[in-house]
């Protein structure tokens, strides 16, 4: 199926282009049925996708090692559900991807919008396009997934064991689903401003889509900190790793533009400032495809080659110069339609708001290329550290937190002093209530962390206070239940009461962060059977070593007996699982040792705190029973192979040496995830659409009743 | 048997991208009435923000007497909007 595999790229790419052509003639002419043929060219590109990608996935599950891409990236040991997900490890599957999820959604949002902004969307359609035609064009001539061998390799290398893990079944997907989502504003943007149609409603057509490249980008950084701390062994959530903030860059303008936006649809402001983050917010998505697939910089997720590094800079800095000459020829068009009113008001909150994410935004682009601006500086490449990135982005986060709670309680346009007041009594009592408690706990010698508790505090109070006063002004009005008046509320002011959930899952999120940052107590410590150690008032004891067989792995690892004040609370078992090497010249014992390892930690978690735990095995002091298996069964078959590891594991199991553990007892952790929870659900409110006719019913009611005061004035 | 499938892919492929060309009465350049989805997005916008006004003044966010002055002026530019529609509607 590889021939039909690559006709379909082809055809891909040639429809990509023929929709471009037929698009932006359709734009020029006025002729509609050029545009219908031009976004039926992106239902299309879908369809060929979708079938070149089906080949790729049943080439993995089926073990067709003649595709290359499937002999270097799976093996037959490799378990079915990882194997689905391989596809997307190898570079070649990766690019497919990207440009399979944007023409998926590409189709679905123009088939959603094809009667609405009629102008714009022939050139967002073109941009689209343009996209996928660059896209495809890489998968085709530089990273083909359907390159072959003959004769097939009997056995492939098998799947990198790091990505042998559930949410690397999602985090990809959902990140390209993210980037390739943030590509649709961008289009339109684009299109706007060559059409010079830039008022209300392509703003309206795209910020539900913007809203979903937010959720999607955000689910799959979620998932990759999750991966981080469950999977790499170093007992972090977010170290700062340059593909970790490339995916954080168009996430945070992403976030600025939903604020600002609000400005713009309410007032008619901010107009230039708008379409340039949805313009940067696009590009900085292209910017982290091209990190992560280029391996320019050093990345634990750099999984690709370099080869794909100068199309990408060509490809950026097209986009870069394009969108700065259509920002600057529209600057007329661009102009706001009113002025601020007053610095107290929703509209300077998000001015403020947005001025703090794209100062975010900086830091960590500029963090995370410093080493390439080093090099081409001084011509040695230097590079910045996490408490580089925390010096500048901690006080901005305070900062962006303390914002989270002025935004949903202060009014649009002009509050006056006493509605502030009123507005503002309940936060500020429950912060000054925070910060009482802190400072009489001894929280006072970590002000950071004490500022962020007390600003959650306040972020909660104000959140919870508008759900309050919003659902008691619904029930005096309808005279429903406060629980029905609630859910009323919620669901006919959605995106605001969502926003207002995602601000409050935000604030439970720094919470977590704060605390596991601050107070988190850890150690590496080398311990023999027997040994204790003591961490974060938790006695540790190694109790046994235990080795395992699964599958094409072999697993050494550790049974710890945690006490607190004498009385058993856990009983933990983390591992490691070594993967064999597939060099030839390696013995075959010797190569289970001299392959990938992954950690499976041992993990409690709990409300209050984590206990978390990794054991390094010493192997080296295996290596002189390695290699002496080795020199005596150098063509050992794989039945002694198997006898011989598992004789090496027993050894391993029955006379353990000492083993090096990190142990980490880190506070509040589980709020990270509780509160990114709770910002996914407050997405989701707002995404989800109003009822149509409930929405219709409504703008009909008002059209009435103007029309009615239209007829007396 | 691959060609053979390739040729099936190519031709839906054509007859899908091509069928609004092949369509009898192919479209004519539309008539100017471009402004109309403008207005009906400023219009649901504007409407939004009325609805957001009566909201802060329920929740506290705005006295009885701002919010009667931000309703007027905000229902004024509504009806222009709608005056505006009328307009591109008829014209």
């Amino acid at each position: 199926m590889a021939t039909l595999g690559r006709a379909c790229l082809l055809l891909a790419l040639a429809v990509s282009i023929y929709g471009i052509a037929a698009s932006l003639y359709g734009a020029r002419t006025g002729r509609r049925e050029w545009v219908r043929s031009g976004r039926r060219a992106v239902y299309a590109l879908a369809g060929v996708l979708t079938i070149a990608f089906g080949i790729v996935e049943a080439a993995f599950l089926r073990d067709d090692f003649a595709f290359d891409v499937v002999a270097s990236h799976s093996s037959t040991t490799t378990p079915a559900f990882y194997k689905a997900t391989a596809a997307w490890s190898s570079q070649e599957g990766s690019l497919l991807l990207w440009v399979w999820l944007l023409a998926l959604w590409s189709s679905l949002i123009l088939w959603a919008v094809r009667r609405r902004a009629r102008q714009v969307q022939p050139y967002a359609t073109a941009v689209l396009l343009g996209f996928a035609a660059f896209f495809a064009g890489l998968a085709f001539l530089l990273a083909d997934p359907f390159a072959t061998s003959s004769p097939a390799p009997a056995e492939g290398s098998g799947l990198n064991p790091l990505l042998r893990h559930p949410s690397m079944m999602i985090h990809p997907p959902m990140l390209y689903s993210g980037y390739t989502l943030f590509t649709v504003p961008f289009a339109f943007a684009v299109g706007a401003l060559i059409a010079r149609r830039l008022d209300a409603e392509w703003i309206a057509v795209t910020r539900r889509f913007a809203l979903a490249a937010w959720f999607a980008l955000g689910v799959g950084i979620l998932l990759g900190a999750r991966w981080s701390y469950v999977e790499l062994g170093w007992g972090g959530y977010w170290g700062w790793d340059p593909v970790e903030n490339a995916s954080l860059l168009p996430w945070l303008t992403g976030t600025a533009f939903l604020h600002s936006v609000m400005i713009q649809e309410k007032r008619g402001m901010l107009k230039v400032w708008n379409v340039s983050l949805v313009l940067a917010t696009g590009i900085l998505a292209i910017l982290g495809t091209f990190l992560v697939r280029s391996g320019i910089l050093d990345s634990i997720h750099a999984f690709g080659a370099s080869t794909l590094g100068r199309p990408f800079l060509v490809l950026i800095a097209v986009l870069i110069g394009g969108s700065i000459a259509l920002v600057i020829s529209r600057r007329r068009d661009l102009r706001s339609e009113h002025r601020l009113d007053s610095l107290m008001s929703r509209e300077a909150v998000f001015l403020l708001n947005n001025l703090v994410l794209v100062g975010l935004a900086f830091v960590v682009f500029w963090g995370t290329f410093f080493p390439l601006i080093s090099e081409a500086v001084t011509g040695t490449r230097a590079s910045v550290g996490p408490p580089w990135f925390d010096r500048y982005t901690v006080p901005l986060a305070l900062v962006l937190v303390l914002l989270a709670g002025v935004g949903p309680v202060i009014a649009w346009r002009r509050a006056t002093p006493r509605n502030l007041w009123r507005g503002f009594r309940l936060p500020l009592g429950a912060l000054g209530a925070m910060l009482a408690a802190g400072l009489a706990t001894g929280l006072g010698d970590r002000p950071t962390s004490l500022g962020m508790f007390c600003l959650a505090a306040f972020v909660l109070a104000a959140v919870a206070q508008e759900f309050g006063r919003g659902a008691l002004a619904r029930r005096a009005m309808t005279r429903e239940t406060l629980p029905v008046a609630l859910v009323s509320l919620v669901r006919r002011n959605r995106r605001r009461y969502g926003g207002y959930l995602v601000h409050a899952g935000m604030a439970v999120l720094f919470v977590g962060v704060a605390a596991s940052s601050a107070f988190q107590a850890n150690r590496d410590v080398r311990l023999a059977p027997g040994q204790s150690t003591r961490v974060g008032g938790y006695d540790v004891t190694y109790a046994r070593a235990t080795t395992g067989l699964e599958g094409e792995k072999v697993t050494l690892g550790a049974v710890l007996d945690v006490r607190r004040d004498g009385r058993r609370v856990a009983t933990l078992r983390p591992d490691r699982g070594y993967y064999p090497s597939t060099d030839p010249s390696l013995g075959p014992v010797a190569r289970y040792f001299d392959g990938q390892a992954t950690s499976e930690v041992g993990l409690k978690a709990g409300l209050r705190r984590d206990l978390w735990m990794a054991v390094e095995p010493d192997v080296q002091a295996l290596e002189p029973f390695v290699r002496e298996a080795d020199r005596r069964f150098r063509d050992a078959g794989a039945d002694l192979q198997g006898f011989l590891i598992a004789a090496i594991a027993e050894r391993y199991r029955t006379r353990p040496e000492p083993a090096t553990f990190r142990i980490i007892v880190s506070p509040l952790v589980s709020w990270i995830w509780i509160g990114a929870l709770i910002v996914i659900a407050g997405a989701l409110v707002a995404i989800w659409p109003p009822p149509a006719a409930s929405r219709r019913r409504e703008a009909s009611a008002y059209a009435r009743r103007l029309a009615r005061e239209l007829g007396r004035a | 048997m691959q060609f053979l499938l390739v040729l099936v892919v190519l031709a839906a492929v054509v007859a899908l991208v091509s069928a609004p060309l092949r369509a009898r009465h192919a479209d004519a350049p539309e008539p100017g009435d471009d402004d109309l989805p403008a207005l009906e997005a400023a219009k649901e916008a504007k409407y939004r923000e009325i609805r957001d006004a009566e909201l802060d003044r329920r929740t506290g966010k705005l006295s009885e007497e701002d919010w009667r002055s931000l309703d007027a002026q905000l229902r004024a530019e509504a009806m222009e909007i709608l005056r505006r529609i009328d307009a591109a509607e008829t014209g």
